[in-house]
């Protein structure tokens, strides 16, 4: 039987949302494919986690236990998931477009000669040739590309956190776990993680974050952000911002959208004071709600807008605050 | 210290066509610039050597006319280039471009170090700076903001999603640089002088023992399918109001038929 794996990328013995999301396309792909959906996980004890897998879908859990992948180092982790790869053959892999996925699946795509797509949108199954097609966006968002890959197997891609739903299939929906044996004594002890800060520990990670209120050249000073914080703070949404602002040092880099900041894809991103640069729209035009605030009405962000307010952010910001936050009381 | 910094030459502007028979990038015509990463990656190559000593090797793939990024490089304080190009190479995906730059690493000597910029901002995959660590066995650290030397190796700092994380690595490395990293510096005069007569090295498929199966086309796992524009949000719905209080009971009262609120 065909299996599609969705990699469980774990951070200190917490499945992330984005694997969730994973496991939920990859049940549609299941069906739509007719393979077995499959997660692999490589933890230090897998005890809490299996039971969550299983309930978004997984019908078997490949589980490697071993001290040394309590977190993502590389080189163990590459080798353990090329070592699975070569004895099970699965046909398709999907990582989250994660600092660990998009170091890991690299790697595991060179070891074992697969194709790999990064920072996948949109995923599809072909079931006339029986290929996944897969979709991103290029060159800043400007072009999207579907790409396949015919002869080499896993397909293998990264897909974007958020873009897709998660869905919980049932709170106690069985499944296997296959205990793998990892050898990971013949693997150099080249590299090791020796200290790890959460930094901004009270920011909100912009790549994961629901909703994202950014500021652009348009909020006009580093004091005048507060009344972006006080919005995003209101409806528990990350503080995003463009690079001018960022040149500019009104706000850390940490929060930068865009070609050379993050790329992020919210439920809703609300964009003000921002004119919508190419460079900007490219970190956020797979949004799925883009609001935009901004006096000028021909300010291109207003293109990629589904909602655009035109006005003076200064004025509309605190005000929305204001109405959000009667409208709860 | 060799130090090799791994560079792409991309389209400086958004204005990229795409050859609808072949479906294919059209980058004839288009102004060219340095990946702005590999800027960054390049930076961290020339503090290393104004610290430690070192000599810095810049290498790229890519059509006869990427030579012009090569130069730029030698303007800024890069001492060596490489430039490798064939027809060969065309279509190459990160798996045939991994492989064939691992090739032109292993023929150019022996490095303490190979840097890389995070991605590039035309294809934005972050896959070759791995890929090509996989080639030549030694560890890679990706999203390096900061890294120094000790005896043993390195040791870097690491961004990640929630902070930052520090490694230590043994012998020779890769790493992929942030753009927190650094700003690249500008061109001395004297450098200026030196990339218009310094002398770039030309490689070819043949030159670095490349095989054929593993390059360009034949050595890419992935194909284009199609490539498209994006859907232009056609639906827009547009609030003018010049009362502020009014507007924004708009917008709310949006977002409230759009159940967000």
């Amino acid at each position: 039987m065909s299996e599609i794996w969705i990699f469980a990328e774990q951070r200190d013995g917490v499945i992330t949302k984005a694997t969730l999301e994973l496991l939920s396309e990859g049940q549609i792909l299941a069906d739509k494919s007719g393979y077995t959906l499959c997660a692999v996980l490589l933890s230090a004890d897998d005890s809490d986690l299996l039971q969550l897998l299983y309930n978004y879908g997984a019908k078997k859990v490949y589980s490697a236990v071993d001290p040394k992948l309590s977190y993502y180092q590389n080189d163990y982790y590459a080798k353990v998931i090329a070592d699975l790869v070569k004895e099970n053959k699965p046909e398709i892999i999907l990582y989250g477009a994660t600092s660990v996925g998009r170091s890991l699946a690299p790697t595991v795509a060179v070891m074992v000669d697969a194709g790999l797509t990064a920072d996948c949108t949109e995923l599809d199954f072909d079931t006339e040739e029986m290929l996944l097609t897969q979709t991103r966006p290029a060159f800043g968002g400007n072009i999207m590309a579907t790409i396949l890959c015919p002869n080499h197997r896993p397909q293998m891609s990264t897909v974007r956190p958020n873009v897709f739903k998660k869905t919980e299939i049932g709170t106690k929906e069985k499944g296997e776990k296959i205990a793998v044996k990892a050898d990971l004594s013949s693997i150099k002890d080249r590299m090791r993680m020796i200290e790890e800060t959460h930094e901004e520990s009270d920011a909100i990670d912009l790549s994961e974050a629901e909703i994202i209120v950014s500021g652009g050249r348009g909020v006009g000073s580093k004091e005048n952000f507060a009344i972006i914080d006080a919005l995003a703070k209101e409806i528990g949404a990350g503080v995003g911002a463009s690079r001018a602002t960022v040149d500019a040092e009104w706000i850390a880099h940490f929060h930068q959208v865009g070609q050379t900041g993050k790329t992020v894809c919210p439920k809703i991103y609300i964009a003000c004071g921002i004119s919508g640069a190419i460079q900007h729209l490219a970190g956020m035009q797979s949004s799925d709600l883009v609001i935009a605030v901004n006096k000028d009405p021909e300010a291109p962000i207003f293109g990629v807008a589904d909602i655009g307010v035109v006005g003076d952010l200064h004025a509309i910001v605190p005000e929305l605050t204001k109405q959000i936050k009667a409208s709860k009381s | 210290m060799n130090i090799a910094v791994c560079i792409k030459q991309v389209p400086d502007s958004d204005k990229v066509t795409i050859d609808r028979e072949t479906n294919r990038l059209n980058r004839v015509g288009v102004p060219s610039v340095i990946n702005p990463f590999d800027e960054n990656a390049l930076e961290m190559a020339l503090q290393m050597k104004e610290q430690y000593g070192a000599k810095v090797t810049v290498i790229t793939m890519g059509p006869p006319q990427a030579e012009q990024a090569l130069r730029e490089a030698i303007s800024v304080g890069a001492d060596e280039a490489i430039l490798v190009t064939d027809r060969k190479f065309a279509g190459a995906d990160t798996w045939a471009t991994s492989y064939t730059l691992s090739m032109v690493v292993k023929k150019a000597g022996d490095f303490d170090l190979i840097l890389f910029g995070k991605q590039a901002i035309d294809g934005d995959t972050a896959q070759v700076g791995p890929g090509v660590a996989h080639f030549l066995d030694i560890p890679v650290v990706t999203y390096v903001k900061e890294a120094e030397k000790t005896d043993t190796g390195y040791k870097v700092k690491r961004v990640t999603e929630e902070g930052y994380q520090i490694w230590e690595v043994d012998g020779t490395a890769a790493f992929t640089i942030v753009k927190e990293a650094n700003t690249m510096r500008l061109p001395s005069l004297k450098g200026k002088m030196r990339a218009k007569s310094a002398p770039i090295t030309t490689w070819g498929a043949e030159d670095i023992g490349a095989e054929d199966a593993k390059i360009g086309l034949n050595g890419s796992p992935t194909i284009v399918r199609k490539v498209f524009a994006p859907p232009i949000k056609t639906n827009r719905e547009t609030i003018d109001n010049e009362d502020v209080t009014q507007a924004v009971k708009e917008l709310v009262g949006k977002l409230k038929e759009r159940k967000i609120l």
